[in-house]
């Protein structure tokens, strides 16, 4: 019997035999390339480069085929990649106010500069299920005309023109970066911002959530949200001046949120921040609404105790790769704590039934 | 196109032991603060592993930079070499450093281990590496890092002693069975890992060097060799290790920790060593 908790090392073999097995589904069903992920599962793509925290459309697309579909193994192996690849240099800051956008969208105003851009959005489909796209089709036809160069300028910028939105103040502070140095508290905006933007969509989308629902409720409209391709520059020593080494998607969610007023602040707009990787618009506002609400105390207002309030809450809970990774070691094996757990209740019901039984002779 | 950037990698492609060594130098700083300052959780730039948080990413990130080639490397969970864990990381350091491995306690110049102090007695040259889930003994007294950092600053651990006097008006009993926490040397209160109460005493005076890494929560913390490690506990209710009443059923023992095996579904069972190198030594021995 005791020779049944040995053979761990088959036991581990076979069972990846199995799981590649389970992979590959049935083997007479044409098997799915890593181009086709890429291109047609685009947004489970964007979502393992957002919270796999690296940017390369194909290795997503491996990685989501690796792991069955499941997003967040997804991440994890894009996660485990990424620490083994050397860091050459960083790039400048990404200018999003030069982004040539799919999308840009504003709440607050009707029209403005640039126009409102609706894009590849399911926004405004039905959702119905198109029995179509079950059957094999030809590419869909899309009208098109030419692009439109017109500059789109930031909607935050005509409110900080009449100063009726607090200054986002601009700083040549090198920001702190999560993925080299461990997280400490108190974090400042932009280390609380990066880690955000890698955090769980789910988590950050349920503390959104709960921001809108009361818990530190920040009235947010959704100033803009753009998304769209911007270049990355940077600087090559040897040549001395800063190279365009390539462009990424983002999207980028400014919120303007009502604010009355406090002890050090005028009434005025404040805002909330969201940028993450490829089209994950859920992911940006939720992003937005999570930062403002984690302004509190810079903006003098209450702690009113709400989950969304507390850096501490959130930016240690927010990792999907950190949360999932503890929480499914409990099915590691725990035997020999068990056992001591074991040990102590029975001590402390034999004495209890000891005790028992004393009171028991002692009324008689 | 994915062949043609580079991306596929072999296993030679990767830095002895995986991780680069800016990397290495990184965690090694933080291991000798640890040693320089007994007891004191060192936070370090954890990395994402190849294996998920909880599965001893902290442990293998601080074997991987201690380790060099000429090491014999063992990995225990739950005391044994063959549980499922203990195979596959002891495998990625096969695959990844080429070190040779070995099952025997004296043996190993580098132990890795999860939940168990093995039974034989470490000798000075020898580094015992814990995998640690929680570091922060006061974590569930007080949930906010910030705070509990406070607390170890100012040597403030009386929740601590209210928690444990509790647990004995409540119990009769302190209530900890595992991961019970110590003082070093006088100052830090240290949480051992969840190794079962009756490993305590063997991290006190310790030839070995103890190494603690906990990957998720990005701490290291130490103890140098012969460091006095104190079970917290009151002059009137002493600190007891505690074991399952009975001897080894396959080599005799009586002085090691037991797993209880489940026999059959009458509710027979058995209890034999989880220390499974010091019980099959011991059967040799036996037998010889």
């Amino acid at each position: 019997m005791y020779v049944a908790v040995k053979g761990g090392e088959r036991a581990i073999d076979n069972a990846h035999a199995w799981l590649a097995e389970e992979r590959r589904g049935d083997a007479s069903v044409a098997e799915l390339s890593v181009a086709q992920i890429r291109e047609q599962l685009a947004l489970a793509v964007n979502r393992v480069m957002a919270e796999g925290s690296l940017y390369d459309p194909d290795l997503a697309a491996l990685a989501i085929k690796q792991a069955r579909g499941d997003l967040i193994e997804a991440v994890f192996l894009i996660r485990a990649y990424r620490t083994t690849l050397p860091r050459f240099g960083t790039s400048h800051p990404v200018d999003t106010g030069a982004m040539a956008c799919d999308r840009r969208i504003s709440a607050t105003f009707k029209d403005l500069p640039g126009g409102q851009v609706l894009g590849p959005t399911f926004d405004y489909t039905h959702r119905l299920l198109d029995f179509a796209l079950a059957a094999e089709g030809e590419a869909p036809h899309t009208p098109e005309r030419e692009a439109d160069d017109a500059a789109m300028p930031r909607v935050m910028d005509f409110l900080n023109r009449e100063g009726l939105i607090e200054e986002a103040r601009p700083s040549d502070d090198v920001p702190p970066d999560v993925t080299r140095e461990p997280l400490a508290m108190p974090a400042d905006r932009a280390l609380r911002l990066q880690v955000l933007s890698r955090a769980d969509e789910g988590f950050i989308l349920g503390l959104a959530y709960s921001t809108q629902r009361g818990y530190a409720r920040n009235h947010p409209f959704v100033g803009e949200l753009r998304i769209g391709t911007v270049a990355v520059e940077m600087d090559v020593p040897e040549l001395g001046f800063a190279v365009e080494i390539g462009e990424i998607a983002l999207t980028e969610c400014e919120t303007v949120n009502q604010f009355t007023g406090s002890k050090t602040e005028p009434a005025q707009f404040t805002r909330g921040y969201g940028l993450v990787f490829g089209q994950t618009e859920r992911k940006a506002i939720s992003m937005a609404l999570v930062d403002r609400a984690l302004r509190w105390e810079e903006l003098g207002e209450d702690d009113v105790g709400a989950p969304a309030q507390d850096a501490e809450f959130v930016l240690y809970h927010a990792d999907n790769i950190q949360a999932t990774g503890f929480l499914e070691h409990i099915k590691l094996p725990h035997y020999v704590d068990f056992q001591s757990e074991l040990e102590l209740v029975r001590k402390l019901r034999r004495e209890a039934s000891a005790d028992a039984d004393g009171h028991q002779e002692a009324a008689e | 196109m994915l062949r043609e950037r580079g991306h596929f990698m072999t296993e030679t492609a990767y830095n002895f032991a995986y991780l680069d060594e800016e990397t290495k130098r990184m965690i090694r700083r933080a291991i000798l603060k640890g040693l320089a300052i007994p007891g004191y959780q060192v936070p370090f730039a954890s990395r994402e592993m190849p294996m998920p948080y909880g599965w001893g990413t902290g442990g293998v990130q601080v074997s991987a930079a201690v380790m060099t080639p000429e090491d014999r490397f063992k990995v225990i969970d739950q005391g044994a070499d063959d549980t499922t864990n203990a195979v596959s990381i002891r495998k990625f350091f096969e695959r990844t450093a080429g070190v040779a491995t070995t099952t025997r306690t004296e043996e190993a110049s580098l132990i890795q281990t999860r939940h168990r102090i093995p039974e034989a007695a470490l000798a000075e040259g020898q580094i015992l590496v814990y995998q640690v889930p929680i570091p922060e003994p006061l974590r569930f007294l007080e949930p906010r890092e910030s705070e509990t950092r406070k607390m170890h600053a100012l040597e403030e651990y009386g929740l601590m002693h209210v928690k444990l006097y509790e647990d004995i008006s409540r119990h009769g009993h302190i209530a900890t069975a595992y991961a019970y926490p110590v003082r070093v040397e006088g100052r830090y209160v240290m949480d051992p890992s969840p190794i079962p109460k009756f490993d305590n005493p063997k991290l006190s005076d310790c030839p070995a060097i103890q190494l603690f890494g906990a990957g998720r929560e990005q701490r290291i913390y130490a103890l140098p060799p012969y460091t006095r490690a104190a079970s917290l506990d009151f002059e009137d209710y002493p600190f007891e290790a505690s074991k399952a009443e009975h001897p080894c059923a396959l080599c005799g023992a009586d002085d090691t920790y037991l797993d209880e095996v489940i026999t059959d579904d009458a509710g027979g069972r058995m209890f034999v060593c989880s220390d499974t190198d010091y019980c099959e030594t011991r059967q040799k021995e036996r037998a010889a």
